[in-house]
């Protein structure tokens, strides 16, 4: 074997063995990757770990004694459990929205199709007013619901509305692509093959959504138990009964009880992981499965 | 006005790229083993091998787009193996155009030159002739203004190409330049391709996986398999006197046939075949036959028999399929004369073939 | 639906369809969302602008000659040109690194930026409280030297880009993942330094995808409440966003002057979902289509 063995005069070859990138010719990957780890350090990592930090410092003896205190206890029901209700309403209304604005042509589709993402783009504290104002007793809403002795504005009602509100678009735009995929034609070869229509849809249209749709839960569920900005002005926010978790971090910080706060934020971040890790956990299955998330 | 070295074997043209021993690996697999090649200038180099055989790379690795763990490329005899691909000249046709969607043709073709420092800049009126005259080049003249988009798959490769070209490139790198077309516009971009490279006198290389095009198109074709270089040499040496089974098989259709080697002969059922064996190879060999060097004959002249299974016409020759005995299929081209039924009991004679050592 | 329209008008009723669903359930599917969303998010967002107006064009703009309506409005504007071209940058260099180059763990990294989305506005506040407060790990230090973060502009400007962080970088992403490097590698072998590449192919690619994600970034930015509110110290005239304007002035009944001030934070919202609109519709190949919300 003619081997160059010889070192070649100038310039040496580069000698990549095994290095952390794979080589490219495109410039600039230390500065970018640098700057990213910079501000991701400086922004979101350093005051987490802060949060951790102090939420370690308690200890889960004391985490644990925040977390059982009657009124935190009743808040953390409150904010999970109407959260998961609210969730739920906003993936069946938003299966709805998503397979209308697929699936038919309609007159206004497209406007319908852009007023879902209005709960995204307006801001929480306009949205926590207009609401509290429509479901208030004297509201355009709350005025003939209250005849029918149906209070919304300031009971956990109030709190489920502003938390579907703030999950709708979440749960529309999840299965809403996936809605737009499905083949035709896999849908035909069914209705060819014999099914009827209910057939086709509960057994050859609907399993593949089933990810996306609890994937559009998971997102809807984590928005609605950090929610603030929309829940506090419907909500009331009678202690023991309508008010959330989000409220108490910020009682407890205007108290200078920076202790209780953190543990309260401690394991509202908890539960979002183990969300994330949910829609993780469904989205690898939904791969394995169906080839896509 | 540089002639094309068609006609083979122009030991005269002096090497314009060397690719010394390049060895690539990614990840943990190995995509190049000590490859050398010579590409000489004027030449238009078709690399040819099945997708996975390394040629892509290669091409990146001469154009500086990848870096070589190992081996150098040397540019006219120097060392280029650290250069960056700006200062390298090469002109990069991508397999699917990479063209700037947001610039007209003609910025598309001018980007090169507007790219450069503007001591080295041409003036823009000079930019503009130019621009003008690749586009009379590619026969696109008029569409300076369109976008990619408003532009059929030939064209785009055409403006590629012209982009390409407009840098004034030492070589010109092709990476699979006719493989997102169709039938028709590839046959006749390939003809095209050839006038162009006959007229500027370009040296030039090309990636393909197609057989038929590498062979109509190249002055030299190198094969390539799992990172190997099997074979350089022109389109007739390698049909005629291909040097692996790989080449041979990759090259066209072929049969396998057990057979003997001795005395220099190689024997096929205890009867001599016109295919020499290579000096000293002696036993059991594998014989390599391309359908045409099979001829049907009577059984009692032949080297194999076996019943007709289909036939079918095309192009005015006849393309039988002939099982053995033993269920083993034979295909053999035949002219369109006779026709034969299935199941007709017919006899083969080998009249040329490939042995290995 | 084919933008070549044929010639032949085909009659709209098809005699049995294979695939869809009759006209009744159509109808009443369509009917159905359509009187959710318009209930659900419509209404609220008419009700901020008849709000607004309930005491004529006169007591509408008297809410904005009020000296800190104004101060909110700049508070806001220049906390939103800090916290964009920030996280502008930042998006921009964090998809450059990861959808250009090949490097372990991308994935993980990816979730980090991701993470601020899963976390409650008022923890993302409260982090900074635990770092800068009286109590906090810098506290005592920025005390001794003055420096005033928390209840002041640096305190807000930093909790709004924390909430803000993902919005660029994660519609960069998935877009020049899709648009591969080819055209950077083009424009390289044509002679380029990679800063010319970068300026006259890569940000052209992508300049719909930024002004998408700049405008839902600014969007959110000054639309920010949760965790404005908690570091912001609610100092009227000082340290008063638009939000917490609307905030305050509705818990003094001062509905008209809130309603007013939201009415501003719903027309941007409207106008956000315009331009997103005709930016999904008119230059749809230009964004990612990968996008997750």
């Amino acid at each position: 074997m003619p081997a160059i063995l010889a070192a070649p005069p100038g310039v040496a070859p580069p000698r990549p063995a095994r290095r952390f990138r794979r080589p490219s010719v495109l410039p600039g990957f230390g500065l970018s990757f640098g700057y990213t780890l910079a501000c991701l350090g400086v922004v979101v990592l350093f005051p987490l770990a802060g949060l951790v930090a102090k939420a370690s410092g308690l200890g889960l003896g004391g985490i644990w004694r925040v977390a059982t205190d009657p009124r935190v206890a009743s808040a953390l029901r409150l904010s999970f459990g109407v959260s998961l209700l609210a969730a739920f309403v906003a993936s069946v209304f938003g299966f709805l929205i998503a397979w209308v604005l697929t699936r038919y042509e309609f007159p206004g589709r497209k406007i319908v199709d852009a007023a879902v993402d209005l709960p995204f783009a307006l801001p929480t504290a306009v949205a926590g007013i207009a609401l509290a104002s429509l479901y208030a007793p004297d509201g355009l809403v709350g005025a003939p619901l209250d005849r029918l002795g149906i209070q919304i504005a300031y009971t956990p009602l109030g709190v489920f509305v502003a938390m579907t509100f703030v999950g709708l678009p979440f749960a529309v735009r999840t299965v809403q692509p996936l809605i737009a995929e499905i083949d035709k034609e896999v849908e035909e070869a069914s209705a060819t093959l014999g099914a009827t229509r209910r057939a086709t849809l509960l057994k050859v249209v609907l399993p593949p959504l089933v990810p996306a749709v609890l994937t559009g839960f998971a997102l809807a569920f984590a928005r609605g138990v950090g929610e603030y900005g929309s829940v506090i002005f419907i909500a009331g926010n009678l202690p023991y009964v309508s008010e959330i978790a989000p409220l108490l971090i910020v009682i407890k910080l205007s108290e200078f009880d920076y202790g209780g706060a953190a543990a309260i934020a401690t394991i509202m971040l908890g539960i979002s992981f183990l969300t994330l890790l949910a829609i993780n956990l469904i989205q690898a299955w939904s791969r394995r499965r169906f080839g896509y998330v | 006005m540089a002639s094309s070295p068609r006609a083979g074997g122009t030991e005269r043209a002096s090497t314009a790229i060397r690719v010394e021993a390049v060895s690539k690996t990614f990840d943990t697999a190995a995509v190049l083993h000590d490859l050398s090649l010579d590409v000489r200038a004027g030449e238009l180099l078709g690399l040819l091998g099945p997708s996975g055989s390394g040629k892509t790379t290669l091409l990146r690795i001469i154009a500086g787009l990848d870096a070589p763990d190992r081996g150098r490329i040397l540019f006219g005899g120097d060392d280029a193996t650290g250069l960056p691909v700006q200062e390298r000249a090469v002109g990069f046709v991508f397999q699917h155009y990479a063209l700037f969607k947001h610039m007209s043709v003609a910025d598309n073709i001018a980007y090169g030159l507007n790219a450069r420092r503007r001591a080295d800049r041409p003036a823009k009126a000079e930019i503009k002739r130019r621009v003008g005259d690749l586009l009379d080049l590619i026969r696109l003249s008029g569409f300076g203004d369109r976008y990619p988009s408003q532009l059929s798959g030939g064209q785009r490769q055409r403006v590629a190409l012209a982009r390409a070209l407009a840098v004034e490139p030492r070589v010109l790198l092709l990476d699979e330049p006719f493989g997102a077309l169709d039938a028709q516009v590839r046959k006749d971009l390939r003809r095209w391709l050839r006038e162009i490279h006959d007229r500027t006198g370009q040296t030039t290389i090309f990636v393909t996986h197609d057989q038929d095009e590498a062979l109509e198109l190249s002055d030299r074709v190198a094969v390539l398999d799992k990172g190997r270089l099997e074979q350089v040499g022109t389109p007739d040496e390698v049909q005629e006197n291909p040097v692996s089974a790989t080449v041979l098989k990759f090259l066209g259709d072929s049969v396998e046939v057990e057979a003997i080697a001795e005395g220099g002969h190689v024997s096929v059922r205890g009867r001599a075949t016109p295919v020499a064996a290579p000096a000293g190879l002696i036993g059991p060999v594998k014989l390599y036959v391309r359908p045409w060097q099979l001829q049907l004959v009577e059984p009692e002249a032949a080297h194999l028999s076996g019943v007709v299974r289909s036939s079918y016409r095309s192009q005015g020759r006849q393309r039988i399929e002939v099982e053995e005995a033993g269920g083993h299929v034979l295909a053999v081209e035949d002219f369109d004369g006779v026709r034969y039924a299935a199941g007709h009991p017919v006899g083969l004679r080998i009249n040329g073939g490939y042995v290995f050592a | 639906m084919s933008e070549i329209a044929s010639p032949v008008r085909l009659p709209e009723t098809r005699p049995v369809a294979a695939t869809g669903e009759g006209t009744g359930v159509r109808v009443l599917l369509i009917g159905t969302a359509i009187t959710f969303l318009a209930l659900f998010l419509v209404l609220p967002l008419g009700a901020v602008f008849v709000q607004a107006f309930a005491h004529g064009v006169s007591a509408y703009l008297d809410a904005f000659r009020e000296p800190d309506a104004l101060s909110a409005i700049r508070l806001t504007l220049t906390v939103a040109a800090i916290a964009v071209p920030f996280n502008l940058v930042f998006g921009v260099a964090a998809s450059w690194a990861i959808a250009k180059f090949e490097f372990p763990g991308k994935t993980f990294l990816i979730t980090l930026i991701d993470l601020p989305f899963s976390v409650s506005p008022v923890v993302s506040g409260l982090i900074y409280v635990l770092i800068f407060g009286s109590q906090g790990l810098f506290g005592g230090w920025l005390l001794a030297h003055g420096v005033q973060v928390l209840f002041a502009l640096p305190g807000i400007v930093l909790a709004t880009i924390f909430v803000t962080f993902p919005f660029v970088a994660r519609e960069l992403i998935p877009l020049m993942q899709e648009q591969g490097s080819s055209e950077e590698e083009a424009a390289l072998t044509l002679g380029a330094s990679g800063w010319h590449a970068f300026r006259t192919v890569t940000l052209p690619n992508i300049r719909w995808g930024l002004l998408y994600s700049v405008l839902l970034c600014n969007a959110r930015a000054m639309g920010e409440f949760g965790a404005v509110s908690v570091v912001s110290g609610h100092i009227r005239g000082l340290t008063n966003t638009m939000p917490l304007h609307v905030e305050i002035l509705y818990n003094e009944y001062n509905f008209v002057a809130s309603f007013a001030v939201a009415s501003l934070l719903a027309a941007l919202a409207l106008v956000t979902l315009v331009v997103k609109s005709i930016l999904e519709w008119r230059f749809s190949g230009e964004l990612a289509a990968s996008r997750r919300h």
